[in-house]
């Protein structure tokens, strides 16, 4: 840690202006200088992932660390689990109860592990064994912490914690093995076998990051519950910042491996004093927001670890840095409230200016697409989609091969993009969102329906006029890693579709050129591979290699989700800068409804295959009509505490049905919230009908639900 | 300006990690002893090879009508044969055509492999059934049984045609792995992102595919090469191989086994440099392996 905060004052400071409400009550675990390096191996550089972090938290309170990949975040809970690899280096101290863990040997630090202190991970199945079932998975971690319990006695625990993290009919359930759960199930298990032996520390490294949101909403109730049941202190690690909001009672906000700001939740929230918060918190896109402000990107990337600038780490990136930024690292102070200190030479500044992230960032406001102004009904159509369906067959047997059920991926879809319109397709994964892009991307015949692309329709087309099609058609992928080939060189992955398409050569290296300085990239970094980028970087060459032919449909799978939020932001106003000024239509497939309530026109929210609500967005956000829209809308946590606290979350009950056995009738009954409260008699309506796609509010011309009972009164 | 949001953004920080695939692969092999020795030894090898005969005082027919059967002395470096020829130019002549044999078969059997593999994943359907039934037919047939069939329609061929005949015996396995890694590859957003931009198949296949599974090729090409060598040996000893006048490591291994014990010199010379030969060209594969593939990377 520098050096201002470690003398004997500023340590006691720091002690004093933690302390709780309770006052005297010790903290039950306290990281103080904590620092972990890992050694450099043959021909890499050695890096210092954490760089001195001091927390601490007691019973019952639950503490929040917030940062984007690489912040260190994770790396520091770790260490205080004992269980980075044997090579990495690891100073300062950590205490559970006053006692010193540092150095302490696997054996002891093992006992200690799950007894005193227990870990939820992000990916579940890791943490589980396939070849035991869960209830002896979490017998066994009642066991090794008690070793007299008897075998009949532990397993009678595993139901009740089973049923304490809210797995249904755990009885039976137990026996069955981590592979027959899903995602949320097991995190359920996972958190079950870490409050098995009522631990003093829950540590949570981004327990949720992996489940989507309705799933995120029951994990983020379990954890609650938990911690309400044993009393622990929980420590949550995150890059989310509306998971923590209304969770957490104190955050921390680390970056390059260090802490920038801490405080209580209201403090770091409302009362921002440190520029990197400010543009993280300025980064997400609010679902709580009517009109569209641009996003506030923050430039740059972070530091590289092994090689950090002087000063401020932050300094090359923030917006209000001076030269005395770059003088020397600044100190944890406080600033304002109790507990509250933030890392900037400038806080101060900010504090008596009380200056806002807008005032902070420079944000120009993007251009409106003339388009727009045009009444929908007489823009063109660039792609309808009519009554499309794929089923795929479920085949079982390993030598003969048959038919044992169909899988409904997409089960009847219609709906239109006009001209410079953004149709977001939301829904949680697995509800046949991915399928429709494919089916619709490959421009061959589909099993049902028809799909028409500018006015040709799928499937009829000669090839001659597929390949041309395909010009006005491009797609986007998810994973900024995988959609470029890692061998080519960024000019050739730029340059494909226009050789494809028989571009003359010196025609090409100026598009590609162009194309460069288009989507914000340096024109000389051609020549690399795509493997020195950064993830916002390659999204960005995976941009500029789908408008190169200047299509009219971009279609965007996830664009966004594998990016942090502050490189995200950046991203996200470059498509809409892109759309305004090339005309463009989008079709953007996302999980994230903040998102699309950001950059959409229009939504439509799928589930199992099916539309369940489409119209523009203004309507679908300010007033949901379909139970599931209300549901997925309630279960986003919003960054802001004040609101969070206050707001009602709907959390649906069980996972996605089985896509080869759709419920009969509504296919969301099985989760319906509405569903659950209707009388007997309403409910056979449900079950037994359909409920067809069509208008429902007086009022709202573009907003169709399919829900026999869809709400018409105007709240949410 | 979100525009020009990350344009100074462009990092060195990635460059250091990955200074190019190829030139820290280069510096990862020559780290291993295994490859570096395995490489000393091969091009130690080709250079005796084709530099030997042309020190050899002696000529390739050239017989010595005063030494036949001689032990290796000052004028005859590996002895003579039996009609008074000389040994170290035979097996350096011998040692030059088992390299090229091995090579050129090794190449053939990854372009074969590879272009069956790639297709029938990348299709699948008919044309994978057709593909891999040829490759289970290839793979079950029994080898010598065909050799023997085949061996007087191809005597007379030279050696190439019996280079693609050993390339025929060898492609089946590594085929199937291609085959395998084309499954995986194909559903990579890039060659998704290829095949909507309109790129042809064909195309996606030579400029998507293969080249990203290349690695995989080298090595497998590197094991080939002896595979092949010790096949050709084999085929040889047994007079199905390589006919006379040319001579292989194997028809002089063949030639020699029936007279090692009592003049040891006409044997032990070629067999010898086969075993080297073969040992240094599987280090090399070994090292290849290790560097290449992520699995086996150890941090130390
Ligand atoms: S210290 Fe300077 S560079 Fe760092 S955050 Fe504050 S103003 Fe920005
Ligand atoms: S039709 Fe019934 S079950 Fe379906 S969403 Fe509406 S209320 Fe729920």
């Amino acid at each position: 840690m520098s050096a201002t905060s470690g003398t004997a004052a500023a340590e006691q400071e720091q002690t004093g202006a933690a302390r709780g409400p309770d006052g005297v009550e010790p903290p039950v675990l306290e990281v103080r200088d904590l620092e972990v390096s890992f050694p450099g191996g043959r021909g890499n550089a050695g890096v210092t992932a954490v760089r001195g972090v001091s927390y601490e938290v007691r019973r019952g309170e639950i503490l929040g660390i917030v940062g984007e990949s690489g912040s260190g975040k994770s790396v520091s809970s770790l260490a205080a689990i004992g269980l980075l690899p044997d090579y990495a280096q690891v100073k300062g101290s950590i205490r559970l109860h006053g006692e010193e863990l540092l150095g302490l040997d696997d054996r002891t630090m093992a006992r200690k592990r799950g007894h005193a202190i227990s870990m939820v991970f992000q990916d579940p199945l890791s943490g589980l064994t396939p070849v035991y079932t869960v209830g002896d998975q979490v017998a066994e971690a009642v066991r090794v912490h008690n070793p007299q319990i008897s075998r009949a006695a532990a397993h009678k625990r595993a139901v009740e914690l089973l049923t304490l993290v809210g797995i249904p009919d755990a009885e039976r359930r137990q026996r069955s093995f981590p592979h027959e759960f899903s995602g949320g199930m097991r995190q359920r298990v996972m958190i079950a076998i870490a409050i098995a032996n009522d631990p003093d520390v829950i540590i949570c490294d981004e327990p949720t990051t992996a489940l989507d949101v309705t799933i995120q909403a029951q994990i983020l109730e379990v954890l609650k519950a938990a911690q309400r049941e044993t009393g622990a202190a929980i420590v949550m690690i995150t890059h989310d910042l509306g998971v923590v909001a209304g969770l957490v009672d104190r955050v921390q906000v680390m970056y390059a491996g260090r802490l920038v700001e801490t405080g209580t939740v209201d403090d770091v929230y409302y009362r921002t004093r440190m520029p990197y918060t400010m543009g993280l918190l300025g980064s997400v896109p609010r679902l709580d927001q009517d009109e569209k402000s641009p996003l506030i990107p923050i430039k740059g990337n972070p530091p590289s670890l092994t090689d950090m600038p002087p000063g401020c780490p932050f300094a090359p990136r923030c917006p209000i840095a001076v030269e005395a930024c770059d003088a020397g690292e600044p100190p944890l102070e406080q600033v304002g409230g109790e507990g509250h200190r933030a890392a900037c030479i400038r806080a101060g500044e900010i504090e008596s200016n009380s200056w806002t992230a807008h005032d902070v960032y420079p944000v120009s406001e993007i251009a409106h697409d003339p388009v727009s102004q045009v009444p929908r009904e007489d823009r063109g159509t660039v792609l309808r989609v009519e009554g499309l369906a794929k089923h795929h067959p479920l085949m079982r047997g390993a030598l003969f091969k048959r038919r044992v059920g169909t899988v409904y991926a997409v089960d009847g879809l219609s709906f239109d993009i006009r001209e410079g319109e953004t149709l977001g397709l939301v829904g949680e994964s697995g509800c046949g969102k991915s399928s429709t892009l494919m089916e619709i991307l490959s421009l061959d015949k589909p099993q049902q329906g028809t799909v028409e692309v500018l006015g040709k329709e799928s499937g009829r087309l000669s090839n001659r006029e597929r390949f041309d099609v395909r010009r006005d058609v491009q797609v986007v992928f998810q994973d900024p890693m995988s959609s470029l080939d890692p061998r080519m060189r960024v000019f050739e992955i730029i340059a494909e579709p226009l050789r494809t398409h028989g571009y003359a050569k010196d025609r090409i290296r100026s598009r590609v050129l162009e194309l460069m300085e288009l989507v914000g990239l340096d024109g000389s970094a051609v020549t690399r591979s795509p493997a020195e980028f950064s993830g916002g970087q390659r999204q960005r060459i995976g941009i500029a290699r789908a408008l190169a032919l200047e299509p009219k449909l971009l279609v965007l799978d996830e664009p966004v989700s594998a990016l942090d939020v502050s490189i995200q932001a950046g991203v996200i106003n470059l498509l809409e800068e892109l759309k305004a000024r090339l005309g463009l239509s989008y079709l953007f497939v996302a999980h994230d409804l903040s998102v699309v309530r950001h950059i959409a026109d229009r939504v439509a929210v799928m589930y199992l295959g099916k539309i369940v609500e489409i119209g523009d967005v203004q309507s679908i956000y300010r007033r949901p009509t379909h139970p599931y829209t209300k549901a997925l809308l309630s279960a986003i946590p919003l960054p802001d505490p004040e609101k969070e606290r206050r707001r009602e979350h709907i959390v649906l009950q069980g996972d996605l049905p089985n896509p080869a056995d759709p419920p009969s009738g509504c296919r969301f009954r099985t989760r319906c919230q509405k569903f659950a409260v209707l009388s007997e008699d309403d409910r056979s309506a449900c079950r037994e009908r359909e409920p067809e796609l069509r208008h429902r509010v007086e009022g709202a011309a573009d907003q169709a639900a399919a829900c026999h009972y869809a709400d018409t009164e105007g709240s949410r | 300006m979100s525009l020009s949001a990350e344009r100074e953004a462009t990092t060195s920080e990635a460059a250091a990690e990955i200074s190019g695939r190829w030139s820290s692969l280069a510096k990862e092999l020559l780290a291993t002893r295994r490859v570096v020795i395995g490489l000393a030894i091969i091009l130690g090898l080709i250079a005796m090879a084709w530099i030997g005969p042309m020190l050899s005082p002696w000529g390739f027919d050239e017989r010595d009508f005063t030494a036949f059967r001689s032990p290796p002395t000052a004028d005859h470096w590996f002895g003579t044969g039996n009609t008074g020829r000389d040994v170290f130019h035979m097996t350096m002549v011998g040692l030059q055509k088992s390299i090229l044999i091995g090579l050129c078969a090794a190449l053939f059997t990854t372009v074969i492999a590879a272009l069956v593999g790639a297709f029938a994943g990348y299709y699948l359907g008919f044309t994978d059934r057709a593909l891999m039934w040829v490759t289970d037919l290839f793979l079950v047939l029994p080898q010598f049984l065909i050799l023997a069939i085949l061996y007087p329609v191809l005597r007379d061929q030279g050696w190439l045609v019996f280079v693609l005949l050993l390339a025929c015996l060898m492609w089946m396995v590594t085929a199937k792995m291609v085959r395998g890694m084309t499954i995986s590859l194909k559903e990579r957003e890039y060659v998704l992102a290829a095949r909507y931009m309109g790129v042809s198949h064909g195309r996606i296949i030579l400029r998507h595919i293969l080249p990203n599974m290349s690695s995989l090729l080298i090595v497998d090409a590197t094991i080939n090469v002896s595979s092949a060598i010790i096949l050709e040996t084999a085929l040889s000893y047994f007079g199905f191989g390589i006919q006379p006048p040319d001579v292989t490591l194997g028809s002089l291994i063949a030639e020699g086994s029936r007279q090692a014990l009592a003049f040891p010199w006409t044997f032990w010379f070629c067999t010898g440099l086969l075993i080297v030969l073969v040992l240094a060209v599987n280090l090399v594969g070994d090292g290849l392996r290790d560097a290449l593939d992520p699995h086996s990377k150890s941090r130390t």
